[in-house]
């Protein structure tokens, strides 16, 4: 599988303090890569440089490249609008908008006004669908979003990335709020997705990523310390630090 | 002599519900108070006569009441593009550093700042320098200025409400910066925003002192926005000192304190509604 | 690119609207201190603040009375409107049965958006002539005073309210389950919970009592001279501009805009109270 995304020598700052040092990192097309380690240790900075959500926060800076499909997202000319419509996320809380579970699965594609050919009802149902949430909510889909339950919110919020038919998902603890039935719902959503789309999901349980991904990166102090096919990483870690984190939370 | 807990605390309910009846008297007194001295000057010829103007208390307000919506709706058409641009400048724009404190800091200090001086402000530069002369122009002017603050920082509150992870979703799905504000955080924020509207327009009816010096209190059907003209409030200031016709002053004190129970009503009802979508039914 | 431009575009509008309402507000201030200046130059600014013979047609402009007129009134509203405006917004947020506070509140709202002028009507009408049974014309501090309070009281009991009403539930918890009574957890532990919020609270209240205005012109008397007690007239420095200002020209305008600046330093001090109060409680945080 081709090299979809990769990061090159990234470092990232929060003012003076150093978030991330030189990570280095690629991700494969159509498959999953898992980001692990204890929380603070730039996992989830890190997902939010690939599609420059961290832009929004003030006094930040960042050195090295982002490259998608070649192209560095950060370079002067990049179109941030783009890269994110390339680059979908999946955030750690369901953060529906307080509208129609239609207009929020809308939302995306009314904004870049670029559905063509496609008319809207087709592509909400095709991502609801997508998103295994059609059958839960074809009856109400002018109802508010905020009266689903948990899960039903964040495979909404999946249906809605889904809308703007990105390349890439990232998925930010997307499973840290729900219960253990909506979350295996998701876990089975992103191994149909992944036939589609290359996913990035950071996860703070490591059962998770066994379970789902292919790739696993293990982060500790904002280094990647082991990067390597999943199997590996949790059966063969070549580092103790790796070793240390995995054998004290798995056994 | 140490009270017992409970003796302090029976002690402390009497002086609490003390408090919420002396408050609840002087409600009832001053609405009942007015009512009960104007309602008998109350009557259709009352809304829908003009006043006599000059020294006669004579008449009725149909002037005064068309000035005010006049002055009323100039003011908010002035008031809110200025007031809503602003507060979203500030709160989705600009950079938190030292210009925009000030600015926060002198938006809060002017709402503060009685409404005379805005008056006094208002009176040079509307009235002398730009010869507007006194008029419903100047009257709006100076008016907006004085509710630009409140409007600012109303905005800002409602805007802050809506949550970072709203806005980071639209942004994640490709919306630009404007879009995010305009098709997310303005919805949230419009029952916050329409309700510093209505406090607005609530303000604007019950001011007096600087209008006082800008309107220049005309009993006349103003004709233009350079005619003069005379608010309710204005109006009721000028029967009570000037022509000393308490029972008129009283009965359009009947109509100021009817207006504000409209408008706290209007207030009550959206702010309801508006918890009631927040929790999506 | 057709979103792109409106980005764009709408960003230049909200910026312009933010520099247009900012220079707006900062050209009130710069206005006001601009015109007074001249008359602390020519007055003196010892003279004027300290002076207690307010002549314009004499070329004597001192206001010292009027500074006392205003002081005297708002300490007088926010001694009484204080203790009452608290234990109302007590009785709200901590004690009332709900369906109490149901009536309550909307009452206190009404209070709230009464034009002042109608509390200057009553209190022309009711209590003058009541404190005329004490002694002198009615027209007096004592009038002003107990129409302040009145005007003052909602604003005291809506802000104290929210802020004693967002005082965490856990605090309380703590303290009642630790056997304390439902008063002492309320004095003891909300009420210092919510202090930043209270203060605020009396500072706008104090802030909308100095520029009261119309509604002083019609109780208070507007007269030029030392007050020695409550049922003494006085002239509060707002009244002093609204009065004067239709007829003044040259250096009488200028005492006027020099009024208005002791206004300002009044109320940026006040505001400054409420600010850095709010600012500890950040920090104590």
């Amino acid at each position: 599988m081709g090299i979809k995304m990769q990061t090159s020598s990234l470092s990232f700052y929060y003012g003076e303090k150093q978030a991330l040092a030189n990570v280095s990192l690629k991700f494969r097309e159509q498959e999953i890569t898992a980001l692990i380690g204890p929380s603070g240790c730039g996992k989830s900075t890190f997902l939010r440089t690939l599609n420059r959500m961290n832009d929004t926060i003030p006094h930040t800076r960042l050195e090295g490249e982002v490259l998608l499909d070649n192209q560095n997202i950060y370079a002067p000319d990049a179109d941030v609008v783009a890269v994110r419509k390339k680059v979908g996320m999946v955030f750690q809380q369901p953060n529906p908008f307080p509208k129609s579970v239609f207009n929020n699965v809308a939302f995306g594609p009314r904004m870049s006004g670029n559905n063509q050919g496609v008319s809207l009802d087709e592509v909400v149902e095709g991502s609801l669908r997508a998103a295994a949430l059609w059958d839960e909510v074809k009856d109400s889909l002018h109802k508010s979003g905020l009266v689903l339950s948990g899960g039903q919110q964040q495979r909404l919020c999946i249906a809605r990335v889904l809308a703007i038919e990105p390349e890439v998902i990232l998925m930010d603890e997307p499973c840290s709020a729900l219960d253990p039935i909506a979350t295996l719902k998701i876990e089975e959503l992103m191994q149909e997705l992944k036939k589609k789309y290359t996913i990035i999901i950071v996860t703070h349980n490591m059962q998770q990523a066994a379970r789902v991904s292919q790739w696993t990166g293990f982060f500790l102090m904002g280094e990647l310390v082991e990067y390597g096919i999943t199997r590996d990483i949790f059966t063969n870690p070549q580092n103790k630090k790796t070793e240390g984190y995995i054998t004290g939370r798995f056994g | 002599m140490r009270l017992s807990p409970k003796t302090t605390q029976k002690l402390a309910w009497v002086a609490i519900w003390g408090s919420g009846v002396i408050t609840i008297f002087i409600l009832l007194f001053i609405v009942g108070y007015v009512f009960a001295n104007g309602v008998s000057s109350l009557s259709w010829d009352f809304l829908f006569m003009q006043p006599a103007g000059g020294l006669s208390g004579e008449g009725g307000i149909s002037t005064v009441i068309v000035c005010t919506i006049y002055l009323v709706l100039l003011t908010i058409a002035i008031v809110t593009p200025l007031g809503v641009g602003a507060a979203i400048y500030l709160s989705e724009y600009a950079s938190d550093n030292w210009i925009t404190r000030l600015a926060r800091y002198g938006v809060e200090t002017l709402a503060g700042v009685p409404s005379i001086i805005f008056g006094l402000f208002g009176f040079a530069l509307f009235v002398t320098v730009l010869h507007f002369n006194f008029s419903i122009l100047s009257g709006s002017l100076t008016l907006a200025c004085l509710l630009l603050p409140t409007m600012i920082c109303v905005t800002e509150e409602s805007i802050k409400i809506v949550p970072r992870a709203q806005r980071e979703a639209s942004l994640a799905l490709g919306a630009t910066k404007w879009q995010t504000i305009r098709h997310v955080v303005l919805p949230a924020a419009l029952p916050g925003i329409i309700t510093g509207i209505i406090l607005c327009v609530g303000r604007a009816v019950g001011e007096t002192a600087c209008l006082y010096v800008t309107l220049g209190g005309s009993a006349a059907m103003p004709t233009s926005l350079l005619s003069g003209g005379r608010t309710l409030s204005l109006h009721l200031y000028y029967l009570a000192m000037d022509t000393r016709a308490f029972d008129k002053a009283m009965a359009t004190g009947v109509i100021l304190i009817l207006i504000i129970i409209i408008i706290n009503t209007l207030t009550n009802w959206l702010s309801q509604r508006y918890m009631a979508r927040v929790r999506g039914t | 690119m057709n979103r792109y431009l409106t980005d764009k575009l709408s960003h230049w509008v909200v910026l312009l609207c933010a520099f247009v309402s900012l220079l707006i507000l900062a050209l009130i201030a710069i206005f006001t201190f601009q015109q007074g200046f001249p008359a602390f130059r020519e007055i003196g600014i010892v003279q004027f603040l300290t002076g207690t013979v307010w002549r314009p047609g004499q070329g004597e402009f001192g206001i010292l009375t009027m500074i006392l007129g205003s002081i005297y009134v708002t300490l007088g509203a926010l001694v009484l409107s204080t203790p009452l405006g608290v234990g109302c917004a007590i009785l709200l947020a901590e004690v009332a049965p709900h369906q109490v506070r149901g009536i309550l509140r909307p009452m206190v709202e009404l209070l709230v958006g009464i034009p002042s002028i109608v509390y200057g009507l009553v209190g022309m009408m009711f209590i003058v002539p009541l404190v005329r049974e004490i002694g002198g014309t009615g027209f007096s501090i004592l009038a002003a005073v107990i129409v302040l309070t009145a005007m003052v009281l909602p604003t005291v009991i809506t802000i104290s309210e929210d802020s004693i009403r967002s005082v965490p539930q856990k605090y309380k918890d703590g303290a009642l389950s630790l056997g304390a009574t439902r008063w002492q957890t309320i004095w003891h532990v909300t009420l210092p919970a919510a202090r930043s919020g209270i203060i605020t609270a009396v500072v706008l209240g104090m802030g909308r009592a100095i520029g009261e205005t119309m509604a002083m012109i019609m109780v208070i008397g507007n007269a030029i001279r030392m007050p020695t007690s409550p049922l003494d007239p006085a002239r509060t420095l707002t009244g002093n501009i609204a009065v004067e200002i239709m007829y003044a020209a040259g250096i009488h305008e200028n005492a006027l805009f020099a009024t208005g600046v002791v206004l300002f330093v009044l109320i940026i001090a006040l505001n400054s109270i409420a600010f850095v109060t709010r600012q500890r409680e950040q920090e104590a945080e």
